[in-house]
């Protein structure tokens, strides 16, 4: 009993520093986002708040806050205040089961960096929140009252049904490779530059493709396409609540990147063995030069995606459904097939 | 008290509390997203008995799949309240009110007799509380059922696309 409770203040501990991390992550995000489009489009960017204009996403969180909430009246009151509560707590939820290093010791006790990076169904997880996040957005556009939004919310629904399933299919080809659902086992199989990019090109691609899907971020951003829907879902949002949708796309980015990153590009594995550092496996020193790793490639991953929103067009409708059933889907099977008759072969 | 037995405790009401705003609920939306809280607390449920995988898959399949299609339709189709629909199928909650009896009935007259059956239950059990268990159990001793439910599921996928084709050929 004694001992839960330490579990319990350990995991709460754990759950406080993430989710600091995640909204300062959040906000990096925004700058990131808006000094590189800025470069793209040969702008200086946010240059007034602070050095280089680096406080500028905390004078937008700001004025959020102070800005006047309006509800439309005859939309559902319950339902719009629910809705960004569940796309911001879906967002946030899936960093639960991710391993930001590996462990640290401490008298005899291993710390595991992350709040539970070992459960034995990490992976799916992750796949049950992003299935839920669908709620988040489909219940904002219809409870709006608003055709642009409602229109906004069922193609955001038909979009991320549709991408979940050549996401979750490409994930076979891993879960066959290392043989375990949980996210530290399958970065623990990928040391020494044995990384499932290389093994799994294809289901990379396909991931890739079908992560872009679901963050809903460009070139598929289609629920909240300015030119046909106004602003899409949350057309009918401001202050905090608008706030918070623009936090969760942002966390979800983020959280693509990790999930790029600890399956296809080793995770914390450092680029080359721990012994050329000195450093004992359980030291401090190298859970934080694991982190380090691991932030860099997740940061890498996060430029990634803003440099390919501000570069390609948006897709239309229907070339968006061609692609996710009628390439994606096929391919993933095809993936699938072809790493299980290779570990048959091989192995 | 343990924390399990609390937290059964705790789930174990909510999950009542939102089965019974599922069916109590006017409006189909509220009604279809108090049914996706209902299944968050049962996949909580599982999770106190170590059935980790049972758990996710309640959430990935029920939450996550077949009750957006199900929102999705009540939104497209805009269905208000109830109210106007109760007139029509009378006979139908006739029906629902006899077999939720029999139903009542015979939950009652199991819980009575629950103490001498205990003893009736087989010993043996399944391991399922991890993916590889379950795999190792599905494709050694239920091999055959499992195959069934395979052959179950391309006819339904044969039959939809069929219907959703305007074109065969």
């Amino acid at each position: 009993m004694n001992n839960l409770i330490w579990i319990l203040i350990e995991a709460l501990i754990k759950a406080v520093v993430i989710l600091n991390v995640i909204l300062l992550g959040a906000a990096t995000s925004v700058y990131l986002e808006r000094k590189i489009s800025a470069v793209i489009q040969d702008r200086i960017g946010p240059n007034r708040v602070g050095p280089f204009g680096v406080l500028q996403p905390f004078a937008d969180v700001f004025k959020l806050f102070f800005k006047e909430d309006i509800v439309p009246k005859a939309s559902d009151k319950f339902f719009h205040s629910l809705a960004p509560i569940i796309s911001l707590g879906v967002a946030v939820a899936v960093y639960a089961v991710i391993p930001f290093a590996h462990y640290v010791e401490i008298g005899g006790t291993k710390y595991y960096i992350g709040i539970a990076p070992n459960l034995n169904i990490g992976l799916l997880f992750i796949l049950a929140m992003t299935s839920v996040g669908v709620y988040g957005i489909t219940l904002a556009g219809w409870s709006s009252n608003n055709k642009y939004s409602l229109m906004g919310g069922l193609r955001s629904a038909a979009q991320m049904i549709s991408y979940e399933l050549s996401m979750g299919l490409s994930l076979i080809g891993i879960i066959l490779i290392s043989g375990s659902f949980s996210l530290n086992d399958i970065v623990i199989g990928q040391a020494n530059w044995k990384w499932n990019v290389f093994l799994q090109p294809l289901g990379f691609l396909i991931f890739l493709v079908s992560a872009f899907a679901e963050t809903n971020r460009a070139p598929f951003d289609l629920p909240e396409a300015e030119p046909e829907l106004v602003g899409g879902y949350n057309t009918e949002y401001s202050g905090m609540k608008f706030g918070m949708f623009f936090l969760a796309e942002y966390a979800n980015m983020a959280t693509s990147s990790a999930f790029i990153t600890l399956l296809y590009f080793g995770g914390w594995q450092l680029p080359f063995s721990p012994d050329l550092l000195g450093l004992a496996e359980g030291s401090i020193g190298l859970a934080v030069a694991q982190f380090l790793v691991f932030f860099i490639k997740v940061v890498f991953f996060i430029m990634f995606f803003i440099w390919v929103r501000w570069s390609i067009p948006r897709f239309r409708y229907d070339q968006l459904m061609r692609l996710g059933w009628k390439v994606l889907l096929p391919l993933s099977l095809l993936n699938v097939v072809l790493t299980a008759a290779a570990i048959l072969i091989f192995k | 008290m343990s924390l399990t037995y609390f937290f059964f405790a705790l789930l174990s009401i909510l999950a009542i509390a939102s089965a019974i705003v599922t069916i109590s609920a006017k409006h189909p939306i509220r009604s279809a997203m108090a049914l996706v809280f209902h299944f968050f607390m049962l996949a909580g449920l599982y999770l106190t008995l170590q059935a980790q995988f049972v758990a996710v898959m309640q959430i990935i399949v029920y939450a996550g799949a077949i009750m957006v299609l199900v929102v999705f339709v009540v939104m497209l189709l805009n269905l208000g309240d109830e109210a106007t629909l109760a007139n029509k199928y009378q006979v139908r909650q006739l029906a629902g009110i006899v077999l939720a009896g029999v139903f009542g009935l015979s939950l009652v007259y199991s819980m009575l007799n629950l103490r001498n059956m205990l003893n009736e239950f087989p010993t043996h059990t399944v391991e399922f509380t991890t993916v590889q268990a379950i795999g190792n159990t599905l494709y050694t001793n239920y091999f055959v059922q499992f195959e069934a439910i395979g052959i179950l599921l391309t006819a339904a996928i044969v039959g939809a696309v069929m219907l959703a084709k305007r074109k065969i050929m």
